[in-house]
């Protein structure tokens, strides 16, 4: 308002703020209307019952071939039936799920790790650095992951093991983190408190840690779990293609036997209905919990819809 | 004063929020007469733009019109269908909104824009008469008429404003509300644009409320001034009378803060903050902030009563007899 | 749309397509080893009819990217190659050459994907412009959740799913395949409607999936529009919902929608490829399946540079587009 007179905007009015016990009366009417965060934990924590129930109750050494009677279909004793190669269906998924969750995990620790730190030096501190890392980020998204992985997989003749998965996978996980996040810091570093900060002689390392990094923190946990989603959606991709761990029992190996036995055609249902069953709890979950945060640390839209 | 085009009696319009009601506005009434210019003033978050969407029957949900009447040229507004409301925008009451900067479509040409106005009122010309028609108003609104076919991202901020009078000029309605219509502006377009809606009003014959901050810009614009404080109106009077005999003490001191500022000190503002909407003080709203507060402001909150010939002011300072 | 803007989208397509060509070349050398080498010697070492051709493609490669050449020689070789889609024979289906096994796959791959990707931003779109609009009748609302859970799934999940109970159970569709073996390729009603009858459920999982995300992007789109001043002054100028939809709110949430369709192609890509493998639809993801079990490094690099350069081509293509639905592009960008 150049050289306009503003007669009573001299104190603008701040917002209404309530006590703790109002603050959470409105954290709870506020789960209540973010459904999403609470339905996607139960989701995976229902997996995670159900694998450590599973471990209580079969030997997880049935997961390798050869343990018991092969295609033979649910029964009290193979609640899961079990698969050509004679693996123990119901301990394959006790096994299998946390395995391909490791995967998902380590892969999307890298990503969001690398990817933060990235953004918070291209966002932080602008300039040539920040167009060389935009510049790469943006041809990195471009180009379909899973090709790439496609190629570095091939290199491992006998497949990738789990580890060695979760570090490919990881290895391009970044790109997607570092656009969002370096967009984030970028509106951060605009703020009141961000700017008083770095005039008071802040340096950047400490500004990034001690104002910066606290801030985000919300937005890094949704960023974290759809890495960890894309990741596990990679790995399982390399796997049904036949790069995976030939001699682990994860998801992803699970569904390219089921395929390379053409177990659908076959009628043999129990074989493939758990690990379908399996993912896509796990994604709808993943999903929703990241929805949810993603709420949370954008509270613009939370009032909108 | 000539016959009312706009009467509004005891509007109340509360938002509805997740911690209560939010009352923006809170028994409002007053009347702008035929080719009147009626002001509003009145600090952030006093009500305003609540009242001049409730005018309009745009307020949407968590708001509400709680109640009150709206009689726009005799007819209840409030008890048109959607249709029938729909149809009145603009035809009848125009809205110059706030934040007019994003008020236009960004991706659709200004003389689309009109275009769109016209049309759905009714109003079927061939191409060329709509040509005609859309640049007759750009040019009326001080404008070229080639404007018509830029977008608006190559308009300056005082062009998008003329181009937004041109559309609410478009179907020679009675009323026209401009909401901070030169909020974000410098000086010298402000009173450029301020001059464009007089002529403007003037061609038409319509009355205006304008609604606005700056009381200085007021002053030159408006016959009369209604002076909003926490969702109610404290004070409504003709300009000169204002300047000359405030009665309310939240209106004289917002005039003794602009006189301040003639002799270029600090902007003093008014000490205190404006009251929580949520949860509004007993008695007078001001009285946190009041200077002459008695007991019974806390108590007891005063009507707005006509105290001189056309002076209504809300404040138990002014028993009706020793005034008049 | 200025010049300037479209030489700048230009070159960053000819980036997008050199760093296909430096990825291929390098992932595969990356550890000293050369497993393109060993593939070939080990090829031409089983012998047969093809020997003396496998025995050739050794010594041309040993000539061009063996151990006495520098890496750089080796490099500016190879991406002058692949400027040329000279992707030398396939090595486990030799004489067959890569690029025509690639021309003979990839019609069915873009038409498949191309009809569904169109298809379900289109139906996603308006869903979702309908599902974010606030006048749309309540029950749409219900539609919510199972387009979450769609959209979450991977695409060849619910191929998976599907087989087993629109082809296997109910005998609706073929099982598997792009046409009834053994029928004769041609342009005949017959043949089309065999095509047509096997692609309809991987065109299926594609669509279901794809059109959750759509349709939540394009609600959140319009929600937000609801938010803008342009939309209520639209509403205070008293112009009818059905323009206030089309012409502001939808019109406006194109633009999100459009850039979106580029962000994801190469994710369509990656999900597309699975899903042909489930259904053995003989497009380039069967393909590259094949290739893969093979070992048979020349067929896969050539499907990934081409695959790249299709997703360059896409992005360039909607990168004209765009300026012509937002008018404010060419200023803002170039
Ligand atoms: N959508 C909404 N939800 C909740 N509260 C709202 C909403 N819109 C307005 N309010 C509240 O209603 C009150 C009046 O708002 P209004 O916009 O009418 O004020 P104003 O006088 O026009 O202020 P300004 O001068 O800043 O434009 C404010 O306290 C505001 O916080
Ligand atoms: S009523 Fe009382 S508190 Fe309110 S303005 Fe008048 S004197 Fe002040
Ligand atoms: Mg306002």
């Amino acid at each position: 308002m150049a050289g306009a007179v503003p007669v009573w905007t001299a104190q603008k009015r701040p917002r209404e703020r309530g006590g703790r016990q109002e603050a959470a009366v409105a954290t709870l009417g506020y789960v209540r209307r973010n459904p999403s965060l609470l339905v996607g934990s139960l989701f995976l924590l229902a997996l995670l019952l159900f694998v450590v129930v599973g471990y209580l109750t079969v030997d997880p050494s049935e997961a390798s071939p050869l343990s018991v009677r092969s295609l033979q279909p649910p029964s009290a004793d193979l609640p899961f039936g079990s698969d050509k190669q004679g693996r123990n269906l119901y301990a394959v998924m006790v096994v299998g799920t946390p395995l391909t969750l490791r995967i998902g995990l380590f892969a999307g620790l890298l990503g969001v790790g690398l990817g933060a730190s990235l953004a918070f030096v291209a966002g932080y501190y602008g300039g040539h650095v920040d167009n060389v890392i935009k510049a790469i980020v943006d041809v990195g998204l471009t180009i379909p992951g899973l090709l790439i992985l496609i190629i570095i997989g091939m290199k491992a003749r006998e497949g990738l093991s789990v580890n060695q998965m979760a570090l490919v996978v990881g290895a391009l996980a970044w790109l997607y983190p570092a656009r969002t996040i370096r967009s984030q810091v970028i509106t951060l570093k605009q703020r009141g408190y961000v700017q008083i900060a770095r005039l008071s002689g802040m340096g950047g390392p400490e500004v990034i840690v001690r104002e910066l990094l606290p801030n985000l923190l919300p937005y890094l946990g949704a960023s974290l779990v759809g890495s960890v989603s894309a990741a596990v959606l990679a790995s399982i991709g390399l796997e049904v293609l036949g790069l995976g761990p030939f001699e682990a029992p994860t998801l992803g190996m699970t569904l390219y036997w089921v395929n390379y036995n053409a177990a659908i055609v076959n009628g043999w249902w129990w074989w493939w209905v758990p690990p379908i069953v399996v993912i896509a709890v796990l994604f709808v979950g993943l999903f929703l919990v990241a929805v949810g945060l993603d709420e949370v640390a954008n509270p613009r839209v939370r009032n909108r819809v | 004063m000539k016959p009312a085009v706009l009467e509004v009696r005891d509007l109340r319009v509360h938002y509805h929020t997740s911690r209560g009601a939010v009352r923006a506005v809170d028994g409002v009434g007053f009347d702008v007469g035929e080719e009147e210019r009626f002001g509003l003033v009145g600090e952030s978050g006093s009500g305003k733009s609540t009242i001049a969407l409730a005018l309009l029957r745009l307020i949407r949900p968590p708001g509400r019109i709680e109640g009150g009447r709206i009689a726009l040229d005799g007819v209840d507004v409030m008890g048109l269908s959607e249709e029938e409301m729909r149809r009145a925008r603009l035809a009848k009451v125009a809205l110059v909104a706030q934040g007019a900067m994003n008020s236009l479509n960004p991706v659709l040409r200004v003389n689309e824009q009109i275009r769109d106005a016209l049309r759905d009122h009714g109003v079927r010309l061939s191409a060329r008469a709509f040509e005609e028609r859309v640049g007759g108003l750009l040019e009326s609104v001080g404008l070229r008429r080639e404007v018509g076919g830029m977008f608006p991202h190559e308009l300056s901020g005082g062009m998008k404003q003329r181009v937004c009078i041109a559309v609410a000029m478009s179907l020679r309605p009675k009323l026209i509300i401009a909401d901070e219509p030169t909020s974000a502006l410098d000086v010298v377009v402000q009173w450029q644009i301020m001059d464009t809606l007089r002529r403007v009003q003037e061609e038409l014959g319509a009355a205006v409320i304008l609604i606005g901050h700056d009381m200085g810009l007021m002053a030159q614009a408006v016959d009369r001034l209604g002076v909003m404080y926490a969702g109610k109106l404290v004070e409504v009077v003709a300009v000169r009378d204002l300047f000359r005999r405030p009665l309310h003490p939240y209106s004289q001191l917002l005039i003794g803060s602009l006189t301040s500022l003639d002799r270029k000190s600090e902007p003093r503002g008014i000490p205190g903050l404006p009251p929580s909407l949520l949860d509004p003080p007993t008695g007078c709203p001001f009285h946190p902030r009041c200077p002459y507060a008695m007991d019974r402001c806390r108590r007891e909150a005063p009507a707005l009563l006509e105290h001189a010939p056309g002076h209504l002011a809300a404040c138990h300072l002014y028993p009706r007899e020793e005034v008049a | 749309m200025t010049a300037d803007y479209v030489a700048k989208r230009f070159g960053m397509f000819l980036v997008i397509v050199w760093l296909a060509a430096t990825v291929n070349f390098f992932l595969p050398r990356i550890g000293g080893q050369d497993p393109v080498r060993e593939k070939l010697i080990q090829q031409a070492a089983i012998g047969g009819n093809v020997q003396a051709g496998l025995e050739d493609m050794v010594a041309e490669y040993d000539a061009k990217f063996g151990l006495n050449t520098p890496l750089w020689r080796q490099y500016v070789a190879y991406v002058a190659d692949m400027a040329r889609f000279d992707f030398n024979y396939s090595i486990a289906n030799y004489p067959r050459r890569v690029l025509d096994m690639i021309g003979e796959a990839l019609p069915w791959t873009v038409g498949l994907l191309l009809t569904t990707t169109l298809f379900s931003w289109v139906i996603g779109g308006l869903l979702g412009a309908f599902l974010g609009w606030p006048r749309s009748p309540k029950f749409l609302q219900f539609l919510m959740p199972p387009l979450l859970a769609l959209n979450a799934i991977p695409f060849f999940l619910l191929g998976l799913v599907l087989i087993y109970v629109l082809a296997f159970r109910l005998r609706l569709f073929p099982l598997s395949g792009g046409y009834t073996a053994g029928s004769f390729p041609a342009l005949t009603p017959a043949f089309i409607g065999n095509v047509l009858s096997h692609s309809v459920l991987p065109a299926l999982s594609i669509v279901l999936v794809s059109i959750g995300g759509w349709a939540l992007g394009m609600r959140a789109m319009i929600v937000t529009t609801q938010g803008e001043d342009y939309v209520t002054y639209a509403d205070a100028k008293g112009l009818k919902g059905r323009t206030i939809f089309l012409r502001y709110a939808v019109r406006n949430a194109l633009l999100p929608q459009t850039t979106a369709l580029a962000l994801v192609l190469g994710q369509l890509i990656s999900g597309a490829v699975l899903v042909e493998v489930i259904f053995s639809y003989p497009g380039i993801g069967t393909v590259l399946y094949k290739a893969i079990r093979g070992s048979d490094f020349y067929l896969v690099q050539g499907i990934v540079f081409i695959l790249i350069v299709a997703i360059g081509v896409a992005t360039f293509a909607l990168d004209l587009l765009y300026p012509l639905l937002d008018p404010r592009i060419s200023y803002r960008r170039a």
